[in-house]
């Protein structure tokens, strides 16, 4: 893989964090002077301007960006004002719930996906292949709200068989899991399955089976690689809206993870956990995108020979 | 019979387009209703959306064993059901169609901008686009309603900014197309200003792509306003709008799911058949995209 295509691909995920970085910095300063929400009202000029002094706020804007810029490097994202302690260290205690619910919605995602879609494929026309379609359809209208209540309504309240919120075992997962997962493994079953119909079609499939090669050998061995490209772009796109439908998830089932943390904390305006938690998402996004790029030129070398990014 | 040329020409231009599929029928239906419920939401609802009758608390529907007053069930402080689902059906619907406008006048500009203009300002709106794809749109929004605060022209306006970049993207590449067919070019040498050859010539020609984005977006919209209503971060009460009936809900749903559970499929049929005659539509208007996943 070229370096310069490495490098290309790094810069630009340099320039969206410095940009959510930015904007972060920038919005925080009209959102309210932190001294007229940490002092009381009747406090003095003077010890107002001491503080003001003491924390930097006289400063130019420059410097105090630069200033903010060195504390996030240092790990100071600030305090929380409902917990008052590290504002790090409040988000860093909700990410191992919020992992574990994630990567079990996106291994969901995408086993059900790719596995439906090739499935549809292989079936083109058929019974299956229709209501794998239907299936994408619905679930890409589905709002994950909905479908948990409903979940929640059957599984928990109904037949009693699932817990319906909190957390705690495998069987506290379900629910949430399957809930965050089901929506975009339709989308990727449909990508999958289009992706999968492009390839089967080319006459280097039909000398792997000229061959005598086996079915399950053909689709892992051949076709997957080659359809892998639009179903990894996918993949990386929807990881945002994982992110994205893990807030609303927790918030439905009580699941203690930096989603639900997220959306308290911007009921109560916790500044210091907001920015955290952005700024978070903001890397982690990054680092996917990263991914995704290099992936492509691990895939199909030609992307990375022209020495061009994808769009 | 005088001009039998132009009738032979009709007939397989007809046949080509066969009628639509049931489930297309229905979901021009559902759409249809669902605009007569939002627009008519005044004389429609037999009571207002904040009318409260402490005596009648949490009646249930009718086909549950409810009385014809309450057709389909109170809530808890005894608020119609029916009523507050059809003012909350217009409140979804408004503030999804205000956003899909702002969104398609804030792209398409700044799509011609990014066609038209070279340099730092293309180079500007590009970075904007790819910031704007990359952060999930729901966590900016959040950001945003906790650095500012929540009020209703902000929301309407964060919603509007939802796919905002999707329509950029469109627009710059079509009018690139558009100039690459020399139509552009040959109007611009006559002297006229670009703003009117991008509004008044390549508009309508790329217009087609656009209405079909816009009913892609429109259900994007709806589901985002309606999660953040159901988080207590949208619409504020007493106010009311489908995620925000559907929030309510949750806290009964042991005892009244008569109270969310309409709203939820009102919210998915109505994402649903949209959808659904989005994808007709742009087999309709653009053959060329058929093909497209």
């Amino acid at each position: 893989m070229s370096l310069r295509f490495t490098l290309i691909a790094l810069a630009r995920g340099l320039l969206t964090l410095f940009l959510a970085v930015t904007f972060v910095f920038l919005a925080l300063r009209p959102a309210g002077d932190p001294l007229r929400l940490m002092l009381p009202d009747d406090t003095p000029p003077a010890v107002v301007e001491r503080y003001r002094q003491l924390f930097g706020l006289d400063q130019p804007l420059v410097l105090q960006y630069l200033g903010y810029l060195r504390g996030l490097v240092q790990g100071d994202f600030g305090y929380s004002f409902r917990d008052s302690r590290p504002a790090l260290a409040v988000v860093a205690e909700r990410i191992p719930q919020t992992l574990e619910l994630g990567l079990t919605a996106f291994a969901l995602t995408t086993v059900l996906g790719v596995g439906a879609g090739t499935l549809a494929a292989l079936r083109r026309g058929t019974a299956i292949d229709h209501l794998v379609i239907t299936l994408s359809v619905a679930g890409h209208a589905m709002p994950s709200f909905f479908f948990g209540i409903v979940m929640i309504l059957f599984f928990a309240m109904k037949w009693r068989i699932l817990p319906s919120s909190g957390i705690g075992g495998l069987s506290h997962l379900v629910l949430p899991a399957v809930t965050l997962g089901i929506g975009a493994a339709g989308t990727v079953a449909r990508f999958s399955r289009s992706a999968l119909l492009e390839v089967l079609h080319q006459p280097y499939m039909r000398t792997a089976r000229a061959k005598g090669l086996s079915l399950p050998r053909r689709i892992l061995r051949h076709a997957f690689p080659d359809a892998a490209i639009p179903v990894i772009t996918l993949l990386g796109l929807r990881f945002g809206g994982l992110i994205a439908g893990a807030v609303v998830v927790e918030s439905v089932f009580a699941w203690p993870g930096v989603g639900q943390l997220l959306v308290t904390s911007v009921s109560l305006r916790d500044l210091a956990v907001v920015q955290t938690i952005i700024l978070m998402v903001a890397a982690v996004m990054v680092a996917v995108n990263l991914l995704v790029d290099l992936a492509y030129g691990w895939l199909d070398p030609r992307i990375a020979d022209a020495e061009r990014v994808p769009a | 019979m005088t001009r039998p040329a132009s009738v032979q020409t009709k007939a397989p231009l007809i046949s080509r387009r066969p009628a639509p599929k049931p489930t297309i029928l229905l979901s021009l239906g559902w759409i249809g209703l669902v605009l007569i419920l939002g627009l008519g939401a005044g004389w429609i609802a037999p009571y207002g959306f904040d009318d409260q009758s402490l005596l009648d608390r949490l009646h249930p529907p009718v086909f549950a064993g409810g009385g014809w007053d309450h057709v389909m069930g109170t809530d808890g402080l005894g608020r119609d059901i029916f009523s507050r689902l059809v003012f909350g059906t217009r409140t979804s619907l408004l503030i999804a169609f205000a956003g899909s406008v702002i969104g398609a006048v804030i792209g398409t500009l700044a799509g011609f901008a990014a066609a038209h203009f070279r340099g730092l300002l293309r180079d500007a709106i590009g970075v904007l686009i790819d910031f704007q794809a990359s952060m999930p749109f729901l966590i900016i929004v959040l950001a945003v309603l906790a650095f500012f605060g929540n009020s209703f022209r902000l929301f309407l306006f964060l919603i509007g900014l939802h796919g905002w970049e999707t329509y950029a993207r469109l627009t710059r590449g079509l009018v690139l197309q558009a100039e690459g067919q020399g139509y552009a070019g040959a109007i611009r040498s006559l002297g006229v200003h670009p703003l009117a050859i991008y509004l008044r010539h390549v508009l309508p020609n790329i217009s087609s792509v656009l209405v079909v984005q816009v009913t892609l977006n429109f259900p994007e919209l709806i589901l985002l306003e309606t999660s953040l209503s159901f988080l207590g971060l949208g619409v504020q009460p007493p106010q009311t709008s489908l995620g925000l009936l559907l929030g309510e809900g949750r806290s009964y749903l042991a005892t009244a799911w008569w109270l969310g559970v309409p709203a939820g499929m009102m919210i998915l049929f109505t994402t649903l058949s949209i959808s659904l005659a989005g994808d007709w539509l742009r087999d309709r208007l653009d053959p060329a995209l058929t093909s497209a996943p």
